[in-house]
This record gives C-alpha cells, sequence and structure tokens, in this order.
C-alpha cells in the first residue's frame, strides 16, 4: 500500500514470513524486540493485528514510531512485567532469545501476558555450525548468525535439542514446530529428533501454557 | 452539564462572574457558563467567563480532523502566528502550519489560552463585578482539570464529538493526560511531550522560588497593583529568570555563552552583568514582562503544582488509563531535566499496565526541557510518522 512496505518486503526474513504466516488475522499481539519494526508493520497492515512493540535499541523505536507503529522503548528482562496477564493473543520473540540474560524469566512473563509465546531463533547444533567448530575451529558465523564472536549480541548459544528440553522442564506445551534448512525451506514438524537438529539453521516455535 | 467529576464536593454558593479586561486581542473569544455556571475543583463556581481561544486551517465536513493544541505555562493561543504583544513569531510556527509537521492544509488546529491566563482568557486581570475591580487573588484557584473542562466546552461549542489528537509539552502534556484520562472517548490520540503526569517535588519548589520573588516585590501589593499601573515587574522578572534555567540543560548554558563576558574584556569586580548567561537572563526577564501579567503567572504556576493524575486512584497512576480506547505517544529528551524521560517512562509503565496502545520514544538533545520548542528534526521526524499512522487508522484524508 505505501511505499515503505513494498521496499520492506525484499527484507523481510524468512522467519518473519513464517511468523507472520501463524497469526490469526485482528489478534492482538506484542513484538518484544521488533528491531526496525519490519515485521510489525507487516503484521499491522497485511493480518490487521492490533500491534505493539518493544525494543531496546532506540534507533529501532525511533524508526518504528516514526513509520506509525505502536512501540516504546524498552527491555524484555525488565518491562514485560508491566503489562497485564493475557493482554496479547501472541507475544512474539524474533531472534532475540540468544541475546537474552533471564531465558526462563522472559518465558514466563510472555506466556502470563500472552496466550501464545512465538519464538524464532537460530539453531547451533546446525550442522555447518557443528562442521565450522570442528573441522575449521572457528566460532559460528553464518547467514542466520552474521556476528562475529565479539560483537555479537548473542550471549545463549543453545541448539533445537536445548530449547526442547528446556520447554519440556518448564512444563510448556508446544503448539507447533517449523525448521527452516540451510536452502531456506519450512518444514512443520511434530517433534525434535537427532536429524532436525543437525539439518535445521533456524526455528520457529509456537508454545503455550498447559 | 459543564461540570467535572468533584461536584458535590460541595457548594460554596453564587457563581463568580468575570468580565474581561482585555478585548482587543485577535482570535475568537466565547462566553462560558452563564445559564450553566462551571463547578471548579475547588468547589466554587465559575460563570459568566471568557475564553480566548485561536484556530488555524479548516475543520472537515464531519468534523474529524481538530488537533488541539494545548500551550505551556507561558504560552499562549498564538501557535502559529506573530504574536499580537511582542510581535514575535508564534511558539509553534516551526512545527504548526500549510506543509509543516501539523499540516494546517489537512487539520484544524485549535488552542485555548487556559484560564488563569492573561491572553485573553479568565484570569486574576479581569474584572470582578461584584466590586469593579480587577480580581487579584480573589479569582479563584484554577487547576489543570478546569482548565481542560473549559477546552472542552470550547471543543464541544465547535462542534466536535472527537478531536483527532491532543498535544502539548510541558503543562501542555499535563493537560493532555488529563484530557485522555477524564474525556478519553472525546481524544483519538494524545501526544504528551516533555511531561509527567503529576508534578515533582523538585519542581514545585522551583516554582515557589517564582512565587516568592513576584511576592517579594513591593509592587506586587497582595496582588492588588493593577490600578497604579505598576506592576511587580522586578518580582516577575527574577521568576523568569530562575525558571528560564531550568528550561535549558547545563551544558547548553556552557556551550551557549561559557564564562563569556558580556561587551567588556575583563571582570569589573561589581554586580554589572559581567557574564553573557547574566545579560542573557536579564533579557529574558525584561521581555516576559512586557507580556505576563505576575498573578497569572503565581495561579498557572500553583496548577501546575497541584496536578497529579493519580491522586484520585490512591496514587495509582494505572486506573487513569483503565479501558482507555486512545492511542498514547509520548515524546521525551535526553537532557531535559525539568521533566526527565523517568517522569515519561512512569506514564508508559502505568500504559502498559493497561494494555493502552503507546508509542513511546526519548530524543536525543543537549536542548534541555525548551527541545520542544525548538528545531529538533528527528522530534518533528516522529511526530510527523506517528501523526500519518493514526491519520491511516483514522481513515482521514490526511497527510499523503
Amino acid at each position: 500500500m505505501t511505499p515503505s512496505e513494498t521496499n520492506n518486503a525484499a527484507r523481510i526474513r524468512v522467519d518473519q514470513q513464517l511468523i507472520a504466516e501463524m497469526i490469526t488475522p485482528g489478534s492482538r499481539v506484542l513484538d518484544v524486540g521488533c528491531g526496525d519494526g519490519i515485521l510489525l508493520d507487516l503484521l499491522v497492515h497485511d493480518r490487521q493485528v492490533d500491534g505493539r512493540g518493544i525494543e531496546l535499541g532506540q534507533e529501532g523505536v525511533n524508526g518504528c514510531v516514526s513509520r506509525g507503529l505502536a512501540v516504546v522503548q524498552g527491555d524484555a528482562q525488565t518491562d514485560l512485567h508491566n503489562y497485564p496477564d493475557n493482554a496479547f493473543d501472541y507475544v512474539i520473540l524474533s531472534q532475540t532469545l540468544p541475546a537474552i540474560f533471564d531465558v526462563k524469566g522472559v518465558l514466563h512473563e510472555m506466556l502470563r501476558i500472552g496466550r501464545c509465546a512465538v519464538v524464532s531463533f537460530p539453531n547451533f547444533g546446525y550442522w555447518r555450525i557443528r562442521a565450522g567448530l570442528a573441522f575449521q575451529g572457528r566460532s559460528p558465523n553464518s547467514e542466520s548468525l552474521p556476528y562475529t564472536w565479539y560483537e555479537s549480541p548473542n550471549i545463549r548459544f543453545f541448539t533445537l535439542t536445548d530449547f526442547t528440553d528446556l520447554l519440556a522442564e518448564l512444563g510448556l506445551k508446544t503448539e507447533r514446530i517449523v525448521t527452516i534448512d540451510g536452502n531456506g525451506k519450512a518444514n512443520t514438524r511434530g517433534r525434535i529428533g537427532h536429524w532436525s537438529n543437525l539439518l535445521t539453521e533456524q526455528a520457529v516455535f509456537v508454545i503455550t501454557r498447559k | 452539564m459543564t461540570t467535572n467529576t468533584h461536584d458535590g464536593v460541595g457548594n460554596t454558593g453564587e457563581s463568580i462572574a468575570v468580565e474581561p479586561a482585555v478585548t482587543d486581542l485577535p482570535g475568537h473569544r466565547l462566553v462560558l457558563g452563564a445559564e450553566d455556571p462551571m463547578r471548579l475543583v475547588s468547589s466554587q463556581l465559575l460563570g459568566p467567563f471568557t475564553v480566548a481561544y485561536q484556530t488555524y486551517g479548516e475543520l472537515n465536513a464531519d468534523k474529524s480532523n481538530a488537533i488541539l493544541v494545548c500551550h505551556a505555562l507561558t504560552g499562549d493561543q498564538y501557535v502559529a502566528e506573530s504574536h499580537p504583544v511582542t510581535g514575535r513569531p508564534g511558539w509553534w510556527e516551526r512545527l504548526v502550519g500549510p506543509g509543516l509537521t501539523i499540516n494546517t492544509d489537512d487539520y484544524f488546529v485549535i488552542c485555548v489560552n487556559v484560564l488563569a491566563g492573561c491572553m485573553g482568557s479568565a484570569g486574576p486581570k479581569d474584572i470582578d463585578p461584584r466590586t469593579g475591580a480587577q480580581f487579584g487573588l480573589n479569582f479563584p484557584l484554577i487547576t489543570i482539570t478546569d482548565m481542560v473542562a473549559a477546552q472542552r466546552l470550547v471543543v464541544e461549542h465547535l462542534g466536535i464529538t472527537q478531536l483527532f489528537a491532543v498535544i502539548g509539552g510541558s503543562m501542555g502534556a499535563m493537560q493532555t493526560l488529563e484530557w485522555a484520562s477524564r474525556y478519553p472517548e472525546m481524544v483519538y490520540c494524545a501526544i504528551p511531550i516533555a511531561g509527567a503526569a503529576r508534578h515533582s517535588a523538585q519542581n514545585i519548589a522551583f516554582h515557589e522560588v517564582g512565587r516568592q520573588a513576584i511576592m517579594a516585590d513591593p509592587k506586587w501589593a497582595g496582588g492588588d497593583y493593577y490600578n497604579d499601573n505598576d506592576a511587580p515587574e522586578r518580582g516577575l522578572a527574577v521568576a523568569r529568570m530562575a525558571a528560564h534555567i531550568t528550561y535549558l540543560s547545563g551544558s547548553a548554558l556552557h556551550t551557549k555563552f561559557g564564562r563569556n563576558l558580556q561587551d567588556r574584556q575583563a571582570i569589573t569586580f561589581g554586580f554589572d552583568a559581567d557574564f553573557q548567561i547574566e545579560s542573557y537572563l536579564r533579557h529574558q526577564g525584561r521581555s516576559f514582562v512586557e507580556r505576563f501579567d505576575a498573578n497569572s503567572y503565581l495561579y498557572i504556576t500553583r496548577a501546575m503544582d497541584y496536578f497529579d493524575l493519580a491522586a484520585e486512584y490512591n496514587d495509582s497512576l494505572p486506573p487513569a488509563f483503565e479501558n482507555s480506547p486512545v492511542r498514547f505517544c509520548l515524546i521525551s529528551f535526553t537532557s531535559d531535566w525539568l521533566f526527565p524521560t523517568s517522569e515519561s517512562r512512569r506514564i508508559v509503565h502505568a500504559l502498559n499496565a493497561v494494555a493502552a496502545s503507546v508509542s513511546f520514544v526519548e530524543i536525543e538533545t543537549e536542548s534541555g526541557h525548551d527541545a520542544f520548542l525548538l528545531n529538533e528534526p528527528e522530534f518533528f521526524r516522529i511526530l510527523a510518522g506517528f501523526l500519518r499512522g493514526a491519520a491511516d487508522q483514522r481513515k482521514l484524508a490526511g497527510p499523503s
């Protein structure tokens, strides 16, 4: 509709596209760590959601607000507690989990204020990352992990299997898992086995309380 | 009909009528409370009384494109035109006008001189018909709630059922928050800039210094100085000088003035204005007294001191915005220490607590509290974007 949208279309990441397709049109959505607001913009304009965002970086926040998005400057780890229970249908955390210190706390808060948590993250169990470490002796650096080790915001390095273990430990229910392989091909999976942990570059989980 | 939520607190009987002393200023006048006096928060009745307001642009057919601008402590309704007294540009002339951020080709902009002001709305320099003399301190105490209640009557008079936006900085932000809290159905979006939901102890303290400066001037004479045509200009100027310091940041002052000397090569070992900053402040004080009434300054600073949106809700702010349909956009400035970002953040947290729609940005600037009046391109860009987004959602044929 607006020129910004057509420009943005090319910049939407594959996980963001997948998330957008999972969100029921017209629902209430909070995007935690919404960055420059690409996903939120897509959700608001294409899925007609009542969308809100939180972003730590001021540049991202200013960009979002100047595009008419309801975004506040804030920290996922300190500011989610301000929201009331069940304020949202979906609380999204796209590619932000590896940068979070209190992972359990944030997941807990997401599922307190939202009915569903939608989490996307890079899989450190992906074979290329394993091979890079095993054969080249280098820390992960790929399209989905585009940072050098000294500049990366990521402090948590976990695999698909690690994450499913955590969900089991927390007693959370996995509604849906979509994995994305190295060619950007998405597959819906019932469970995560050894092979999917090896072949998945990134994944999107939809999680609810039991 | 013209009441607020405080009626029934008590009745002081007769309504206080106000006869305007100033009538030759340009702009609109509206007499309110003639048949049905307005109940003030103090429980006194006011009416008939006059409010002065100014408008820019055209109201569209379905009356959906109105933006109410709320002015700050020493501002007035002359937002986007030369000031009738000083001849200086309107205080938001770089923001409000044809083709500007608040585009008067698209929006109908209203600004009302606040109650207790001195530019045509009822205030202490008006005539008390009971005595035939100026009110002075016999004018009733006015609160932010009362100012907004009067503005609501103006908006209703114009046939507007919902304002597209209410916007204001500083005390204007207080009025904006009051609007959104008390009349949420009449506000589509609210943009409080460099504001707070309550006046802090520090800010009350600064206001008290200003008031004491006025009251310490012998010419103030208990507020009864109008007949002698000899206003307490020294006191008011000192109040303005002290306040002006709070509007700027320490670093901005130092960048602009440093320890530079004023028209001299060396210090004079006396109490002349040796430093540029002294000369600047004296000038600020002098030019202020030309256009502002000392008693109005007392009343309006008091209104700000009394403002605390959470007071009615057991000191809890979220209930002030319960179920609010209003879209909020809060803006603060990094170097503003008078209304610091923490005050805006407190409001954001309260709005989050009731799951209201809120945008919040902090603008990086050296300009201190005054930033909302200055050329801040990032501020303008964000405001323009928020308004565009809100106009889209409101399906206003707004800026393209």
